[in-house]
């Protein structure tokens, strides 16, 4: 068995030393902590010229790795919490996401962006944050969001192989998640996107990352409960393919999208309307739905925390009401 | 008028003193005693900057070309200068204010007035315009306009240089304003860390949009930044691209032989305001008082003052020279009018790469 955090430093195992082209740059990455499990040894294994640990220079670094881009190079630029990488939003957005377009489509920027979430812990309002449903809003940029060890060692070598800049956003919350991988496959990050990952026909479950965790735990307590749920794990949000959820969505006549964070603007908003455009009005069984966080910065109090992430426990309780299992009274 | 302080004098001086005054450097440039055909050529250049901007301008004036354009009418020595130190798989980023570095790296002109027109056939396929100008032939790997953005992305390339090990470096060319963003000052100090192959070239005119440095910063000289940043750095008068090319020279020199970063401050002026042709010079402080003065500083009519002096060239030859580059810059506007624009497909066609198309 094989962790998510485990899987991570297995894909740039397997990129540094296939791809010579390929180097990791970033802050903290000589470091035994900041990145987890995920990179562990790996300047010890490849070497620090090709395992940079940098000055706390966010924007710098990740314009410097879309110059190497440029230049042959396949760099990977680890931002070890989203908050700190706001600093570098305009060389991803600005600069990297519409390198292409802008000129002409005669070169691309094959840079990939590593952010994590590490929220929890009482960490606070800016060591928290997700901010996915930013990043899926610009064109030229693919976002990535693994759910699962093998997506999270595939994807990022997917990354680092696509011609294009892509956001590749990991949980800490999944890296004690476990499983059985297959052999590393070379996938072409064009043609991933949406994937069912059970089936199921009273309901359709849609997540990302860690709330397709809580997707699937909800579906399987679920089904003890008589509900069957489809659940979608969305893998890549920009661009974005809804077919798999409107295919869904006709089947099951019930939309739950559970998106660890913000409502306004977000993922949520955006999975309901692409169902909403695709399903006529006789299609559905019940009003589509949305768990997402509450419209506040993350608290530091754990009491707080407990009440401001969601759980396994919130997507049951929703589902259950979306089936008619039982009624809220507010 | 005495002469003015050699800028050996000025080392370790946060102000720019003599050469930010308008009224200095106004004879003919001071030529190396031998090796010097290569003027001729880089007066040839500088003349075509000169007369392609001039007519962009005319262009924008009627209407032809819309898009934003920041000419660099004044400053040619100091891209032309920069050029002459750049060899195949050197890479180099440019600003808002770049036809001028696209040109001294031998851009096509035609490209760039198809570009500025938002044709297809223009440097960047009609998909740029002005300010986003690619020629990856010559190693211009781009030019955007948020200010200061390319300097960290010059860095990665100057990175990417010392990866190769082929000797490579990279350029960064951007104004003085752009030493008031923070991405300048990351990108300095990383290159500095990571000892990147980069020639920092800052093109300090004295003013970002309308304001002087005066009103911007506390000393007008951005050499100080490199010195901080323990970066080799040299000042010259952007204006004499003798100094600029000497300069240059021995700061790329060392680079190629697994140096790091060098910092290159040319003083100059662009005699056009900050956006479009016109001269705006009631806008912002001091510009009314020494336009006319800085137009005397001319970087090329002090070259052209200089070769004909020499002997090196006759009146007459300038005139040619003159004549002929206009007769280029017609030929090339005309055709550019009359190429196709993009077609519609382009718009989603290139926001996501083909695989396999990435390495530059």
């Amino acid at each position: 068995m094989t962790s998510y955090g485990v899987a991570i430093r297995e894909a740039f195992a397997y990129l540094l030393e296939r791809y010579p082209n390929v180097f990791a740059i970033g802050q903290g990455l000589w470091s035994p902590w900041y990145v987890g499990n995920s990179m562990t040894d790996l300047d010890k294994q490849f070497g620090a010229a090709r395992v940079i640990d940098t000055p706390v220079s966010e924007l710098a670094c990740t314009g410097a790795a879309l110059g190497a881009a440029l230049s042959g190079y396949r760099p990977i630029v680890v931002h070890p919490r989203v908050d700190f990488m706001l600093l570098a939003v305009d060389p991803i957005v600005n600069q990297a996401a519409k390198w292409s377009a802008m000129f002409g489509g005669q070169v691309s920027a094959p840079l990939t962006v590593r952010a994590i979430i590490n929220r929890g812990g009482e960490q606070g309002a800016q060591h928290s944050q997700a901010l996915h449903s930013w990043f899926a809003h610009v064109p030229g940029l693919r976002v990535v969001m693994p759910a699962t060890p093998s997506d999270a060692r595939d994807l990022l070598v997917a990354s680092v192989l696509s011609p294009d800049p892509v956001l590749y956003i990991d949980d800490r919350w999944l890296y004690g998640l476990e499983e059985d991988l297959e052999p590393v496959r070379e996938l072409a990050l064009e043609r991933e996107g949406p994937r069912l990952v059970r089936s199921g026909g009273d309901l359709t479950l849609v997540g990302a990352s860690y709330s397709t965790l809580l997707c699937r735990d909800a579906a399987s307590q679920l089904a003890s409960r008589g509900v069957e749920c489809d659940v979608i794990d969305l893998r890549v949000l920009n661009p974005l393919d809804t077919t798999i959820v409107a295919d869904s969505v006709r089947r099951t006549g019930r939309l739950l999208v559970v998106d660890g964070d913000w409502s306004c603007c977000g993922l949520g908003g955006e999975i309901i309307a692409s169902a909403a455009e695709a399903i006529d009005a006789g299609g559905w069984r019940s009003r589509p739905a949305r768990l997402t966080l509450p419209n506040a910065p993350a608290p530091t109090s754990a009491p707080l925390e407990r009440t401001y992430y969601l759980t396994v426990e919130d997507v049951v309780e929703r589902a259950l009401v979306m089936t008619g299992h039982f009624e809220v009274h507010e | 008028m005495g002469a003015p302080p050699s800028i050996t004098d000025q080392l370790r001086a946060d102000q720019l003193g003599p050469l930010a005054d308008a009224n200095q450097f106004h004879g003919p440039l001071v030529l190396p005693a031998a090796n010097r055909g290569w003027l001729a050529d880089a007066l040839r250049g500088m003349l075509q900057i000169r007369a392609v901007e001039e007519r962009i301008g005319e262009m924008v004036s009627t209407g032809a070309v819309r898009c934003p354009c920041h000419l660099a009418i004044g400053q040619e020595a100091v891209a032309v200068g920069v050029a002459l130190q750049i060899r195949k798989g050197d890479r180099i980023f440019g600003a808002h204010r770049s036809h001028s570095h696209y040109l001294a790296l031998g851009g096509d002109m035609h490209r760039l007035f198809a570009e500025v027109l938002g044709r297809r056939t223009g440097a960047s396929r009609g998909m740029g315009g002005s300010m986003h100008l690619l020629d990856l032939e010559h190693g211009l790997l781009g030019t955007v306009p948020i200010v200061g953005a390319t300097i960290p992305v010059a860095v990665g390339a100057g990175l990417a240089a010392r990866f190769d090990g082929a000797g490579g470096v990279a350029v960064s060319f951007f104004g003085d304003g752009a030493t008031e963003e923070g991405s300048f000052h990351e990108a300095m100090n990383l290159a500095a860390v990571l000892k990147a192959p980069v020639l920092f070239v800052c093109e300090n005119n004295l003013f970002s949009s309308h304001l002087h440095i005066a009103l911007r910063q506390p000393a007008d000289s951005i050499s100080r930044y490199a010195e901080a940043h323990r970066i080799p750095w040299l000042r010259v008068d952007g204006n004499d691209i003798v100094a600029i090319v000497e300069a240059a020279r021995s700061l790329v020199e060392p680079m190629r032989d697994g140096g790091g970063p060098g910092f290159l401050e040319a003083v100059t002026y662009r005699w056009r305001g900050h956006v479009g042709p016109r001269e705006d010079e009631d806008v912002g402080v001091q510009r009314k008082e020494d336009l006319a003065s800085w137009k005397r500083r001319d970087p090329i009519g002090r070259l052209a003052d200089a070769l004909v002096a020499a002997g090196d060239l006759v009146s007459a030859d300038v005139t040619r020279i003159r004549h002929e580059v206009r007769a280029e810059v017609a030929a090339a506007s005309a055709r550019a009018e009359r190429d196709p624009y993009p077609a519609a497909e382009s718009l989603l066609a290139t926001v996501y790469g083909r695989p396999g198309r990435s390495h530059s």
